[in-house]
């Protein structure tokens, strides 16, 4: 710029390091200086409460979500005193099998964040290879670039994260996806948190042949498989927000279902439990349909009857044997 | 006199006041953000003024939530064209607006040229008169050295 020949109204002459940039974190000492001042302001203990309550079992994951968040509201406290100035690295893996409650915990972890301070708008982006990955040579690195840019200030889920990486095509695009994420994860920690999430055994692979990748990620979680008893607490909530209830012997067959649908291959948790509940409304629903004069009461509609459990093929299956 | 005294073309908004900073840039972009507008960068190495549509660098960038990300992209443009006019502009889709609704220069060269009055003999006397950049002398792959 050409040195101005006169003065600018308003502008000041230029001091070293004058313009303050917005995102460091400054010391704050009028601040939060207890945990419980930090969880009040934050909200973030009722995120937690909630996650708590609404989520059956995943004790192991509850209790390292409670360290996480024990660790930001300390540090938030630190950085109040000034006494660190950088913000933690917060990447997390997420690995377990279909239906252990991935993608829930990771909306929850993005409100969490943002209740502490850590992300700034704590929306959830969910994206999988399909939105990362180019068709063409000069695709993969705009479109990755267009998900990041719209993840930032909140967190960015990264679904079946090991199909990023595929060994066996070597001019796959899915390498050129994962370095534009590297570089991202590490300049721009504090404005976007990435959530790597898929099933064990395949993402330990994934990890494996990108070692830089494991090593920005500070947390990785792992989703045991839901005991059979989680799982009938899991049905109990999804028929209670749907308002519908077990009949009589309704639960127990449900129960007994559980422990012969888990063996078998494609079982996957939750989910399973979930399509379960839907099939068995459907035969609900075509028994009412039949008794065509008569009068429901809402007690008739909304409950789920043995029969409508026991119909399942699973049932079938396991007679034939 | 064709430049204004400061040197400094003025063309969009804050143009009469000093360079904002990142932060203050942010600021603005979180604030268009706010307003549901679509940001995207552009820029030029000419900055006549009737020069309206400038280079898109990339996309503009719709369903964003934070300012970090139209930064990230400024930065990209800062490093491939450090001696470009380079401006951030908002886009209301709102129906009957679907418009421009912010502009402003976040990027300058170091020397500014400015603008010059070419006057032209037309026949019976009359001048015509037109306004040259400076900035588009040299051929355009030697501009802003």
């Amino acid at each position: 710029m050409a040195a101005p020949l006169y003065q600018i109204p308003g502008q000041q002459a230029p001091s070293p390091g004058a313009p303050a940039d917005a995102h460091a974190p400054v010391a704050d000492r009028t601040g939060e200086r207890t945990v419980a001042e930090v969880l009040v302001k934050s909200q973030a203990g009722a995120v937690i409460d909630d996650l708590e309550r609404d989520l059956v079992g995943l004790a192991p994951v509850k209790s390292r979500i409670r360290d996480i968040a024990a660790l930001l509201v300390i540090d938030k406290l630190r950085m109040n005193l000034g006494l660190q100035a950088h913000v933690p690295s917060l990447h997390m893996s997420f690995t377990g099998n279909p239906g252990t409650g991935k993608t829930t915990v990771a909306l929850r972890m993005a409100e969490i964040l943002h209740g502490l301070g850590f992300v700034r708008k704590g929306h959830l982006v969910a994206v999988t290879r399909d939105d990362l990955v180019g068709q063409y040579i000069g695709h993969t690195a705009p479109k990755t670039k267009e998900v990041l840019k719209k993840a930032m200030g909140g967190v960015l889920f990264i679904d079946e994260a090991y199909y990023l990486y595929r060994p066996e095509n070597e001019r796959d695009y899915g390498q050129e996806a994962i370095e534009i994420l590297l570089q991202v994860m590490e300049n721009q920690r504090d404005d976007l948190v990435v959530i790597l999430a898929g099933y064990k055994d395949r993402m330990d692979a994934f990890f494996r042949s990108n070692p830089g990748l494991s090593s920005r990620i500070a947390h990785h979680l792992d989703f045991p498989d839901y005991p059979a008893g989680d799982l009938l607490r899991i049905a109990d909530k999804m028929l209670e927000q749907q308002n519908y209830r077990f009949g009589p012997g309704a639960r127990a067959a449900f129960e007994e279902y559980l422990v012969r649908r888990a063996p078998q291959p494609h079982f996957a948790n939750a989910r399973s439990v979930r399509n379960a509940l839907d099939r068995a409304r459907l035969r609900q629903a075509s028994r009412l349909y039949a008794d065509q004069d008569r009068v429901f009461t809402a007690d008739d509609l909304s409950t789920i009857a043995e029969s409508d459990i026991r119909a399942s093929r699973v049932f079938e299956i396991c007679a034939a044997h | 006199m064709m430049t204004n005294p400061v040197g400094r073309i003025t063309q969009g908004q804050f143009s009469y006041l000093p360079d904002l900073s990142d932060a203050e840039i942010s600021l603005q972009i979180e604030y268009g953000l706010s307003k549901g507008y679509a940001w995207s960068v552009e820029y030029t190495d000419d900055p006549h003024p009737r020069n309206t549509y400038w280079e898109m660098f990339g996309l503009p960038m719709f369903d964003l939530k934070d300012a970090a990300g139209v930064m990230l992209e400024l930065q990209y443009c800062r490093k491939a064209f450090p001696r470009h006019y380079i401006r951030l502009m908002a886009f209301d889709s709102t129906r009957g607006v679907e418009s421009m609704v912010m502009s402003f220069i976040v990027n300058r060269p170091s020397g500014e040229p400015g603008f010059g009055l070419r006057r032209q003999e037309a026949p019976g006397r009359t001048i015509r008169y037109t306004v040259h950049s400076y900035a588009t002398d040299r051929p355009e792959a030697e501009r802003n050295p």
